[in-house]
């Protein structure tokens, strides 16, 4: 199952014009196809907490966006996250889960652990995702809640999905 | 002698067309009140550490609209990041004006990295901004004023100005009501609807 493939076409369908990224392990394939789509403008960030700010400085120029980061990250976008929900900008996450299922680094748990209850506790609806086959679905999802109902929506890869047990076998993709 | 932090902001937005600007949260969001409330200006209450950024994605949403971010030194210190992946983006139309009393001054008035001498000019140069300029005087903020309107960017100044505390000029408060008006005067009254 081609996730990101998929994934990276509902973003084109729904005329996403600006993809901020933190990169992750996970994220890497989206990460390419973005880059390689015209239609996008890619943009590194140093904190994922940059992205908040450029989502909504986009979305007050008329354009989407999305941010891609990885679960650690959600720890560094809480207070920015109070302006998406103070001001109801439409922002959607796309998050690779670190810190459950089998993880090997301790130090990604706790965050890991914590990143849906800190989400919703700054008013993101969170999408829990376990299944490849279910990724591109949920992105669409919360595209269309983010941007219906004026929000911060968030799609959690679950690590089932990502398939990423060591450094070793991270380092080999 | 010293800048004063109204007089700066009020030149640089004087006849300011279609400028869009994004207002730091605190001292610099009263100063652009002070100058003229206004639809396409949008003024931070919170975020803080996000206005540049805030900016970056105004200007690559809007490539023939010219953007200014003006920000106080506490804010920018709090994204210094932000100047990197804006030195990576090169937007051309965008300049951040960094308002540096070298204080919070919402908070006591404690001094902030700058009055221990940390150039934000700089920082700004290194991460590659196109204009990196330290201003001190009534002259420089003229020749400023000109850069925003019209230099190729990313420019980036770093405006020393008094430590003074002057009066609140509030802009309102609610962040809906803030972007609705901006986007509004921006795309028009259909932005509402999408």
């Amino acid at each position: 199952m081609d996730w990101p493939l998929a994934v990276h076409q509902v973003l084109s369908q729904h005329r996403i014009g600006v993809v901020g990224y933190v990169p992750d392990a996970g994220h890497k394939r989206l990460i390419e196809l973005c880059q390689a789509d015209a239609r996008m403008r890619c943009v590194v960030l140093s904190t994922e907490e940059e992205g908040v700010g450029l989502a909504a400085g986009a979305w007050l120029g008329g354009e989407r966006s999305v941010l891609l980061m990885q679960s650690s990250g959600v720890g560094n976008i809480v207070n920015a996250l109070a302006m998406v929900r103070e001001c109801r900008f439409p922002l959607t996450l796309i998050v690779t889960m670190r810190g459950e299922n089998g993880e090997f680094n301790p130090w990604q748990v706790p965050m890991g652990q914590a990143t849906g209850e800190v989400l919703r506790a700054m008013g993101t609806v969170v999408h829990q995702v376990h299944a490849a086959a279910d990724v591109a679905a949920q992105v669409e999802a919360s595209l269309r809640i983010a941007h219906g109902s004026y929000c911060a929506a968030a799609v959690l890869i679950g690590q089932r999905v990502i398939g990423i047990k060591s450094f070793q076998e991270q380092a080999n993709q | 002698m010293s800048l004063h932090r109204r007089d700066v902001v009020k030149t640089l937005l004087a006849e300011r067309g279609e400028l869009l600007v994004v207002a730091g949260l605190g001292s610099t969001a009263w100063d652009c009140t002070a100058a003229g409330d206004h639809d396409l200006t949008f003024p931070l209450w919170g975020a803080m550490g996000c206005a540049a950024v805030i900016g970056l994605g105004l200007a690559l949403a809007q490539p023939k609209r010219r953007v200014l971010v003006i920000t106080g030194d506490g804010e920018m210190l709090m994204g210094l990041g932000s100047l990197a992946t804006i030195g990576v983006q090169k937007p051309a139309n965008l300049s951040v004006v960094v308002i540096d009393n070298e204080r919070y001054g919402e908070t006591g008035m404690q001094t902030t990295h700058t009055a221990s001498g940390v150039d934000l000019a700089g920082i700004a140069r290194a991460a590659g901004f196109a204009s990196a300029v330290l201003v001190r005087d009534t002259a420089g903020v003229a020749a400023l004023r000109k850069v925003v309107h019209a230099a190729a960017g990313p420019n980036f100044a770093q405006v020393k100005v008094a430590a003074e505390k002057i009066p609140l000029v509030l802009p309102p408060r609610e962040g809906v009501l803030l972007k609705n008006r901006f986007r509004a005067a921006l795309l028009g009254a259909g932005a509402a609807l999408e």
